[in-house]
């Protein structure tokens, strides 16, 4: 009879975190931005069908980076918590809080059981209040903790230059055009070098107090983003921008969102294979 | 009780396969859906409110439907300004006559499942797939109907394949079937139809829609004890909404209050409304 290894909790703990924070580190990031109106969501995704950002009820909206089969998954669970709770009580007992507890109740079950892989995702759960001040901004990891932010807050893979670019340039009270433009520029920032993302790249959605409808997700078209964006500038010469291509980051092989657009041959190397 | 879950979401929330809101209740929670307490119900009958009368017509630009405000227990007349038009979502509007209680909790499913679905899938329903889920609804209440506690709604919304408004009826069995230019369902609905039949044409503007909406609905309360006529005294109109390709509006109040004024203005001189051409 074989003895297992002895593997102490910290180890095994540290060992699916590191597991999980590798999965997330592969994708592009996504960006939530407080404005004047309510609350933006710009991610990079060049697929128009499948979705990073989500409407989940009348004034919550979802965003998540790292593998698409499991946080589509938590959007439906949230969308069928909300209908349900909002059928069962009624539309305003439907909060961003209790969304979040439920979302963090079911990944830090997942990290902690033996039975299951960690969820290699990262959530945003947003709801969008009468003012400013009420706007909440929920951040879960893949172990189930909450972070409760205010302004701005960015996850996925380059998360900490790109949030560095926006807390340098960030203010309360943005209009529309100039925080989509901060959020743009600070995607754009993920590496040494600025890259180019255009309009038909990125996934762009608002909760916007000011629709007169009780449900405020709104997703922003590629034709408005165009021009809210305005003409992208491309400052950077020929050599660099050869060079910037390979500085991008590893594509992420476990997002189905973008590996469809992959072309380059060298990205299939790292691909990793379904998980049983 | 409901179970809507404290901890961790239940396996049931993160089952891929489902993009129905009832058949999700059905497996989680099947207490909260209407038709199933059939089963629990003594035998016999007993006085609910009932809701009466729901007109709808076809115009040039979409379809309008308006209801009268009045519920009715027996010969009690159970409330006065009962609303019993609704949006069932951006492009579509359902009517509802028939054991009001179960009709709004109906309705309320109805606008959940077809937001639910448009949530899920990130596209809406096509109008004839939302009229057959509103079918499926009615047949889950056929037990209760048999009860005594039957819900007839009419379904209206804009077909943004064909842009062009249709109506759907249905019967307590769940049978759909779709209506060209107009229809009515309750209890005044025989009279209504009758005046409809009278007023409609095929270039209705949405104002003139709007008049020979509200003209039926008086003429059904004229004939029908149970259907509420407009209230003068304490102001209370029927309900006119449209759906138009710019989607759902309720006409305003006010708008209703001066159609309603006028139509009674005119029936102050002839009690039976406006006179058609014998050829």
């Amino acid at each position: 009879m074989t003895t297992p290894f002895y593997v102490s909790p910290e180890q095994l703990m540290k060992d699916r975190a590191d597991y999980a924070r590798k999965g997330i580190a592969r994708g592009r990031s996504v960006v939530v931005v407080q404005y004047a109106d309510g609350i933006l969501f710009v991610a990079e995704n060049p697929s128009q069908a499948l979705h990073k950002i989500s409407e989940i009820y009348d004034r919550l909206a979802f965003a998540a980076v790292g593998r698409y089969n499991e946080f589509e998954n938590l959007r439906i669970a949230g969308v069928r918590l909300a209908d349900m709770r909002g059928y069962s009580y009624d539309r305003r007992d439907v909060t961003g809080r209790g969304l979040a507890n439920a979302y963090a109740q079911t990944l830090g079950a997942i990290f902690s059981s033996g039975g299951e892989k960690p969820y290699e995702v990262e959530l945003f759960v947003s709801e969008v209040g009468d003012d400013a001040p009420d706007d909440q901004i929920y951040r879960l990891t893949y172990d189930g903790s909450v972070a409760d932010e205010h302004g701005f807050a960015v996850m996925g893979g380059s998360a900490e230059q790109v949030s560095e670019y926006i807390k340098s340039r960030y203010s309360d009270g943005l209009d529309l055009a100039a925080a989509l433009n901060l959020a743009a520029d600070g995607l754009a920032h993920d590496g040494p070098d600025r890259r180019t993302i255009t309009a038909d790249k990125l996934e762009v959605a608002v909760l916007d107090r000011t629709r007169s409808q009780p449900r405020k997700f709104r997703r922003v078209a590629t034709a408005t983003l165009a021009t809210l964006l305005g003409p992208r500038d491309d400052p950077e010469p020929e050599g660099e921008q050869a060079r910037q291509t390979e500085a991008q980051p590893e594509p992420e092989p476990t997002d189905v969102a973008e590996s469809p657009q992959v072309d380059d041959p060298d990205d299939e190397i790292g691909e990793l294979p379904p998980d049983a | 009780m409901t179970s809507v879950p404290e901890g961790r979401l239940p396996a049931g929330f993160m089952t891929p396969g489902t993009s129905s809101f009832a058949d999700f209740l059905a497996g989680q929670s099947p207490d909260l859906l209407p038709g199933r307490r059939a089963s629990s119900l003594p035998p016999g009958q007993i006085d609910t409110p009932h809701g009466t009368t729901i007109v709808a017509a076809t115009f040039s630009g979409g379809v309008m439907m308006a209801g009268d405000r009045r519920a009715t227990m027996a010969n009690i007349i159970a409330q006065r300004d009962i609303e019993k038009v609704f949006p069932a979502d951006e492009y579509s509007c359902v009517g509802i006559a028939g054991t009001a209680g179960l009709a709004v909790e109906m309705v309320r499913l109805f606008q959940a499942e077809l937001e639910h679905y448009e949530k899920i899938e990130g596209i809406t329903l096509s109008l004839d797939g939302k009229a057959n889920r509103l079918s499926s609804l009615i047949r889950g209440n056929l037990a209760m109907a048999m009860q005594g506690l039957a819900v007839v709604p009419l379904f209206a919304g804009f077909d943004l394949d064909t842009q062009r408004g249709r109506i759907f009826s249905y019967d307590v069995t769940g049978g759909r079937y779709e209506e060209h230019a107009f229809h009515s369902v309750g209890s005044g609905s025989l009279f209504a139809r009758g005046s409809l039949k009278k007023l409609y044409r095929d270039d209705l503007s949405l104002s003139d829609c709007a008049i020979a909406m509200v003209q039926a609905l008086y003429d059904a309360a004229d004939d029908d004890s149970a259907t509420g006529g407009p209230d003068v005294t304490r102001r209370i109109f029927p309900v006119v909404v449209a759906v138009t390709e710019d989607g759902f509006t309720r006409m305003p109040e006010s708008e209703v209050e001066s159609i309603a004024d006028g139509v009674i203005d005119a029936r102050m001189r002839r009690p039976d409304g406006p006179a058609a051409p014998l050829t």
